[in-house]
């Protein structure tokens, strides 16, 4: 085991560095200008010039890369040109408040997941099955972005039960686990939930039905175990699956809630990142990308290890 | 020439007699009672606008974060909605140019002013603030102040203070459109920069200006805190409210729906499909014409279509201006010359921009053109950018007007942040792709950014603002003059005729003016929006 887990560790470091590389290129491919942010529309050329020298965007992109990458390893990410604000204090904001919707959305999302893709294989071809199975399109098929603003026509304007926007009264520095600020969390956590419940319950669904048509499993019944100790074998082979596709969806709700945070005004790193996308704020997209492609690396290093420790197949291989 | 200060007026209200005094002490009571209330307003910003002095954001940034919390030498008048907004006296009292050498300006600095930190304003401290933003060597140098003032002020060449209360500033040369370029310059708290360890991040979080409010909180991306100022040297324009709240919410429908919700109580540019919505659940629309144009800037380099006067005048006879308000929910003023008709400076142009597509097509006619044998240019347009209105259905609709006459449109889009960047390097930079046209809104509030930037010679791009390369001496000569011209009577009439030949020469395509449409719940009382970029947040109560 743990030489597993060494080499696993070890296999980031390449993945960490490729990222590292992907992240700084792909931002510099965009045509536009980083400096329309930070100065009048109509500034002179010498100024804009002046301006760029300041920032070093004037030099040749491996040399700009070499510094940026030299000052993330001492743990700066530099300061956004937006803003004037260190990186890593807003991305730090950002993506806690982003944890803080996934890890909601996860814990409406899996429980819901898992408990609709069981039933579902259990009863295979039954009418449960049909209508767990609509419901996983559906959830899986609807622009969430949509959703969420019928949410907030249904919730919010319409019967004025829940926010709209924002994540609390005084801004996520104040947050508190009261129901004053729980309740601005609601809706976007259940419009980001709606996709990996969906998600889950398919794979989870095909995971269970196909266990279900194993041999062991009729050996198991021949050697006259209930159907709940089955069931309960069945749900420890399918575990480690459903686990990784857990950890992928977790990930996907860390960084792919653009539109999410958008609609909610969320004050998460999809927004954060939307908004450094608009004004070409460079370090700040860098160091946002770099941060969730990071968060993605470890979520998947985490639930690897997980498998590992669930299924011993894996340790061998 | 000599400008008066409000307080002169005041005297002599005062000297009306008593009941004058007793009227306007009972109104002062009346407010002082009425103060209560929060006003959330939900801004169209990503982020809470530079919070140190010289604001970002555009003009936004100077409605909510500048005139609120500073003050610069020279304000805009934002207490009428019924007239344009005009320069008066703010952190000076009064100003003069020297008669015998035109580059010498004199400024008498407002006595007994104090920032919020409660140091005193002086004419040292508005030298200290523009080698803020002028003197790189200064420990006060501020390059994201700078980045956004500097180009503000481009006649600036020295300034010293004479003495406590006296400015003097000497310009590069001659330049009598220096009251509008000082009218952007806000003035920070040299005492606060010093207490806070001359560290501009800490100023950030605790700002100090001479402004009707004082910032108390601030939360980067999610919402600043705003209160009354109580010792504004401006009693008439001391906020009635407890406080003002802004809120970042760049997303249309959530700054619809927050305002639905009651999470905010006012918005900024609410998206014309919402206004049906917004009014028929009680909300007020508030909107006037103000200085800004929705326009194609036309190439006139070498080769482009724009060149024949009567192309350019045919264009402008093609678009049904009335059926466009339509697509905007009636949220503009159609364009009858490139400032809008209320502007004082808009005079009395002889070509009438209109639809009339018969003339239009008799013009492409004698030009050589019609439907058969259109004329064909290409036009750069964006998807959406800051004050861009509805860019996609906008330009669609210019595209099938100009198609029914015999013009032919190609469009080039490209993102808004990358349209910036064509703009900035011009017409005949290859990354414009040939275009003969750019689709760009204009701040036009000033006579610099209203018409000289765009057409002067020296500023053609990328060296400036003229992305056409339009160049021409006639014109040369107006512009000029309107620097030259130090009598503020005798300005305004050069500015009209100048605007008279933006018009008659039908130098743009000139489309439409937006009238900063903002939804307010029906609670928000008193506010008087003026015929400005910016606005005036003191009257405002709250049911």
């Amino acid at each position: 085991m743990l030489s597993y887990l060494i080499r696993r560790i070890l296999y980031v470091l390449p993945v960490a560095f490729g990222v590292s590389v992907i992240c700084f290129m792909l931002v510099q491919i965009a045509p536009g200008d980083p400096l329309t942010a930070i100065m009048p529309v109509d500034a002179t050329a010498e100024e804009q010039a002046a301006m760029r020298a300041a920032y070093g965007l004037d030099k040749p992109l491996p040399v700009q890369y070499a510094i940026w990458i030299g000052n993330i390893v001492q743990g700066d990410m530099g300061k956004s040109i937006a803003t004037g604000r260190p990186v890593a204090g807003e991305v730090l904001v950002a993506v806690n408040n982003s944890l803080l919707l996934a890890f909601s959305a996860s814990v409406i999302a899996f429980p819901i997941g898992l408990f609709l893709g069981f039933l579902a294989g259990y009863f295979r071809d039954t009418l449960c099955d049909k209508a767990v199975t609509a419901i996983a399109i559906a959830g899986v098929s609807v622009p969430n972005y949509w959703l969420g603003i019928v949410l907030v026509i249904i919730f919010s304007v319409t019967l004025g039960w829940l926010p709209s926007m924002g994540a609390g009264p005084g801004g996520s520095q104040d947050w508190h686990w009261d129901w004053l600020h729980m309740r601005h969390l609601i809706l976007p956590a259940v419009t980001l939930a709606v996709v990996p419940i969906g998600i889950v319950a398919r794979t989870v669904r095909a995971l269970v039905g196909d266990i279900f048509s194993m041999d062991f499993v009729q050996a198991l019944y021949a050697k006259g175990m209930t159907r709940f100790d089955v069931l309960r074998h069945v749900m420890r082979n399918a575990a480690a699956t459903a686990l990784s596709v857990m950890g992928l969806q977790l990930g996907y709700l860390l960084g792919g809630s653009i539109l999410i945070e958008t609609v909610f005004n969320w004050p998460g790193s999809g927004f954060l990142l939307s908004n450094a996308i608009f004004q070409r704020d460079l370090p700040l997209l860098q160091g946002t990308i770099l941060v969730l492609a990071l968060f993605f690396v470890f979520a998947n290093l985490i639930v690897d290890v997980l498998q590992a420790a669930i299924d011993p197949r894996i340790k061998r291989t | 020439m000599r400008w008066v200060d409000h307080d002169g007026e005041t005297m002599r209200l005062f000297g009306l007699g008593r009941t004058s005094f007793i009227a306007a002490t009972a109104i002062l009571i009346g407010g002082m009672a009425a103060a209560q209330g929060t006003l959330r307003v939900g801004m169209t910003a990503a982020d809470i606008p530079l919070t140190t002095g010289q604001t970002d954001q555009g003009g936004e940034g100077m409605r909510f974060m500048g005139y609120t919390v500073y003050d610069s030498l020279i304000e805009w008048d934002l207490t009428s909605a019924d007239k344009p907004s005009v320069l008066v006296p703010g952190l000076a009292t009064e100003w003069s140019v020297d008669p015998a050498d035109t580059t010498k300006w004199t400024f008498k600095i407002r006595e007994g002013v104090t920032f919020h930190d409660g140091s005193p304003l002086t004419a040292e401290v508005v030298v200290w603030n523009l080698d803020k933003l002028l003197v790189e060597t200064s420990e006060q140098y501020d390059p994201r102040q700078a980045a956004q003032g500097k180009s503000r002020i481009p006649a600036v060449a020295s300034y010293t203070a004479i003495d406590d209360y006296t400015l003097e500033i000497v310009t590069k040369t001659p330049d009598a459109t220096l009251p509008y370029q000082l009218a952007w310059i806000l003035m920070s708290s040299k005492a606060n920069f010093e207490a806070l360890g001359k560290d501009w991040e800490k100023v950030a979080m605790a700002p100090s200006g001479t402004g009707p409010w004082k910032l108390t909180s601030f939360v980067p991306r999610e919402r600043a805190v705003m209160v009354p100022n109580e010792s504004y040297w401006d009693a008439g324009r001391i906020p009635k409210l407890d406080e003002m709240v802004l809120i970042p919410l760049p997303e249309p429908n959530a700054r619809s729906a927050a305002l639905l919700s009651g999470q905010v109580d006012w918005i900024e540019a609410p998206a014309p499909d919402t206004i049906p919505a917004l009014t028929g659940n009680g909300f007020a629309i508030s909107s006037n014409a103000y200085p800004h144009n929705w326009t194609w800037h036309l190439s006139r380099a070498e080769g482009s279509p724009w060149n024949d006067i009567r192309i350019r005048k045919a264009a402008n006879l093609a678009i049904d201006r009335d059926s466009m308000g339509a697509l905007l929910g009636g949220l503009m003023v159609p364009a009858k010359g490139f400032l809008p008709p209320s502007s004082q400076w808009f005079g009395t142009p002889t070509f009438e921009v209109k639809y009339d597509p018969e003339a239009a097509k008799a013009l492409l006619a004698e030009a050589g053109f019609s439907l058969e044998n259109p004329v064909k240019v290409k036009a750069l347009i964006s998807p959406s950018g800051s004050g861009q209105m509805l860019p996609l259905p906008m330009n669609e609709f210019v595209q099938q007007s100009l198609a029914e006459v015999g013009i032919e449109v190609e469009f080039v889009v490209v993102e808004w942040n990358q349209m910036i960047n064509l703009w900035r390097a011009g017409a005949t930079d290859p990354a414009s792709e040939g275009a003969h046209s750019i689709n760009f809104t204009y701040f036009i509030q000033d006579p610099f950014t209203g018409l000289i930037r765009h057409l002067s010679c020296d500023l053609i791009a990328p060296n400036g603002t003229n992305w056409g390369h339009y160049c021409d001496p006639d014109m040369e000569a107006l512009l000029a003059k309107i620097r030259s011209s130090f009598d503020p009577a005798e300005q305004d009439a050069v500015m009209r005729e100048t605007h008279e030949k933006y018009v008659n020469d039908a130098l743009f395509l000139m489309v439409t003016h937006d009238v900063a449409p903002r939804a307010l719940s029906p609670k928000v009382k008193g506010f008087v929006q003026a015929q400005n970029w910016y606005q005036n947040f003191s009257s405002i109560t709250m049911d």
